[in-house]
């Protein structure tokens, strides 16, 4: 039964993962960026529900779109101020650092506002826990909402790539940029787009993360960040599918390693596993493998 | 035998061992005369750990040109493996000789694991090879976290639990001791050393780039297919590149641990953040460009020291110069303008071309 319980809630913090990675992804695929500022757009995001909810006492559902608002124009602005003079620079190594620079300005902002101390953060979900097979298994209320949303989210999210207008033209703009412009597609626009898909979903992970774990503090994007980079490798970075298998696989080898080999090395053990899956298959789960040719 | 003439690079890494001894000289002339708070002096060493740290990783960066990410974790084992030497052997032999051998044990360990990390890593290629070394730096700061060595009459012992179940004697100690790491680590590290250390890694790297066998990992980095078919053992050189950085990254973390008495091993000082930051040194001083890693890494290590006074908005300050500095150096359009301007103002002034690393 334990098992049971330790696996949903791999699945649950899987989808957290998820939700991040495919904000990774979707930006790496566009603009060919690792975008380390992500993680601590969701570090905004959870300080903008906590503003909301707990300092001004306001509802929890105003303070989700505000904080999903917020993060999009962020997103957005970030692209626009910080990676878009860097996009034709002679090194992609350029932006990268400038992406650290903006996670650092992030920090550093939230912690001249909020301060260094830890901040309890409530959480957002009212929900009582689920009980079944005779109150052995206890399922919270956050972790259900977590996985609908997660669930919500990829099916959202792959109907919108697939079917949509607007994402066809992101795959297009991800295949071939020249070839995307001259079939009269707003590269432009269309990389604002991701970047704004991106950013409100590392908001509503942001929450969830945070009704998970309450607690606040100017880093806590950084360590899932990190983490969902690792789950969006994992899967094949720039796939969409990959990012959701990637995500709930390393959502559920933490938990399963926490409990069953050891709580210290858990983060030791999720990365081991990615190097193991990278050594056998070197573009990740779904990555494509693009032949190099002379 | 007969003295040549100076070569362009060897003219141009003169002038980086000069840039390095000058800095030592009006550091020490500063010292001497009483000019510098105790402040600054306590800088010294971490600038000479991180200028190492900048030219080692600038090796793999830009002469090799992988990304790597996980740099930190190679200065993690020097500076475990070093400050476990100089900790058994305390009072054994001369202070001198044992973190000289503690130097060299650093290195040796660094480079093993550089060449052990090295051989299926260097497989992958990009942002999978960056995300890789990024997962071996944790793991490696993850295990040290849980290592436990101890000492006594019948000779080492061993554990991943806590330190009871290492099953010590009466006079059992124990060395390493989890996330506590080591404590007592003689204070062997001194400025001097350090600016020698520098001399001795700036030596190995410059000669490494200006020989044959530089030139092979450079080609490696322009075109790898190309190299290749030219009859380049490609693993061999970019094993060679890499285990090398990770020595003198070993080295730089022995300094490390002889400069603080408690060597623990925190996301701070050797998990990826560290990384990260050797990364933007690198970049910032110009890929590739050993001199600029020098330079980067002590103003960038200088900078929020320098802006101290300005107290909790420093690293804000920081953060948007970094991002400033960024744009500038590489965004094409400031460069294009930095070119208009030099054709304005400095037209009648023949200038002498650079040429462009890539």
């Amino acid at each position: 039964m334990s098992f049971i319980s330790y696996l949903i809630n791999g699945i649950s913090l899987g989808s957290v993962y998820a939700i991040i990675a495919l904000g990774y992804t979707m930006v790496y695929g566009i603009a060919k960026m690792l975008n380390f500022a992500h993680g601590d757009v969701i570090m905004v995001g959870s300080f903008a529900v906590f503003t909301i909810v707990s300092t001004l006492g306001l509802s929890p559902i105003l303070g989700i779109l505000v904080a999903v608002v917020i993060c999009t124009v962020l997103g957005m602005a970030i692209e626009r101020v910080a990676y878009k003079p860097l996009r034709n620079a002679s090194s992609p190594l350029a932006v990268l650092i400038t992406a650290i620079g903006v996670s650092y300005l992030l920090q550093n902002i939230a912690l001249l506002i909020f301060g260094a101390n830890t901040k309890s953060f409530t959480s957002v979900v009212t929900i009582s826990p689920l009980k079944l097979a005779d109150g052995q298994l206890m399922i919270s209320g956050e972790t259900i909402v977590t996985i609908i949303a997660g669930i919500v989210i990829m099916i959202g999210l792959t109907l919108f790539v697939n079917k949509s207008k607007a994402g066809q033209a992101m795959l297009a703009v991800s295949e071939d940029k020249g070839a995307a412009q001259l079939m009269g597609i707003n590269v432009n626009g269309t990389i604002a787009l991701t970047f704004a898909i991106g950013s409100a979903l590392a908001a509503i992970a942001g929450v969830l993360l945070c009704s998970a774990y309450p607690s606040l503090t100017p880093y806590t994007g950084a360590m899932p960040g990190i983490k969902a980079f690792v789950a969006a490798v994992f899967g094949g970075i720039g796939s969409i599918p990959g990012a959701m298998i990637g995500g709930i696989l390393l959502g559920i080898i933490e938990i399963l390693g926490k409990a069953y080999i050891s709580s210290q090395m858990a983060d030791a053990i999720v990365f081991a596993v990615l190097i193991i899956v990278l050594l056998v298959k070197p573009t990740g789960i779904l990555g494509k493998n693009i032949q190099e040719k002379v | 035998m007969k003295k040549m003439k100076m070569t362009k690079t060897a003219k141009n890494n003169f002038v980086t061992y000069f840039i390095v001894l000058i800095a030592y000289i009006l550091v020490q002339i500063l010292l001497k005369s009483g000019h510098m708070s105790s402040l600054m002096e306590g800088l010294l060493v971490p600038l000479c750990i991180y200028v190492m740290l900048a030219v080692s990783l600038n090796l793999t960066v830009g002469i090799l040109g992988e990304l790597s990410l996980g740099h930190a974790g190679f200065m993690c084992v020097g500076a475990f493996s070093g400050a476990f030497f100089s900790k058994c052997m305390d009072g054994a032999m001369p202070d001198g000789i044992r973190f000289f051998i503690a130097l060299l044990i650093g290195a040796a360990v660094a480079g093993v694991f550089g060449i052990v990390i090295g051989i299926p890593v260097l497989r992958l290629k990009g942002d999978y090879l960056a995300i890789v070394t990024l997962a071996f730096g944790e793991i490696i700061k993850n295990l040290v976290n849980v290592l436990y060595i101890g000492k006594d009459n019948n000779g080492f012992h061993f554990s991943m639990k806590d330190s009871i179940s290492l099953h010590l004697g009466e006079e059992g100690q124990v060395i390493v001791n989890g996330a506590q790491g080591i404590t007592g680590t003689p204070h062997d590290a001194s400025f001097t050393a350090g600016v020698l250390l520098i001399f001795i890694s700036l030596f190995i790297i410059l000669n490494l780039i200006n020989s044959r066998d530089g030139r092979a990992i450079m080609s490696i980095r322009d075109n790898r297919i190309a190299a290749e078919s030219t009859g380049i053992n490609i693993t061999k050189y970019k094993l060679m590149a890499f285990s090398i950085s990770a020595a003198i990254a070993g080295v730089a973390g022995v300094l490390y641990a002889h400069n603080l008495s408690t060597l623990t091993a925190l996301p701070k000082n050797f998990g990826y953040n560290m990384s990260i930051m050797i990364l933007v040194f690198v970049v910032l001083g110009g890929i590739g460009n050993i001199r600029g890693s020098i330079i980067s890494a002590v103003i960038l290590t200088l900078l929020p020291e320098l802006l101290r006074g300005l107290s909790d908005y420093r690293m804000l300050i920081y953060a948007i110069v970094l991002i400033a500095m960024m744009l500038f150096n590489w965004s094409p359009k400031a460069i294009e303008w930095k070119d208009k301007l030099k054709e304005k103002y400095f037209s009648k002034i023949p200038f002498r071309k650079e040429k462009e690393v890539k």
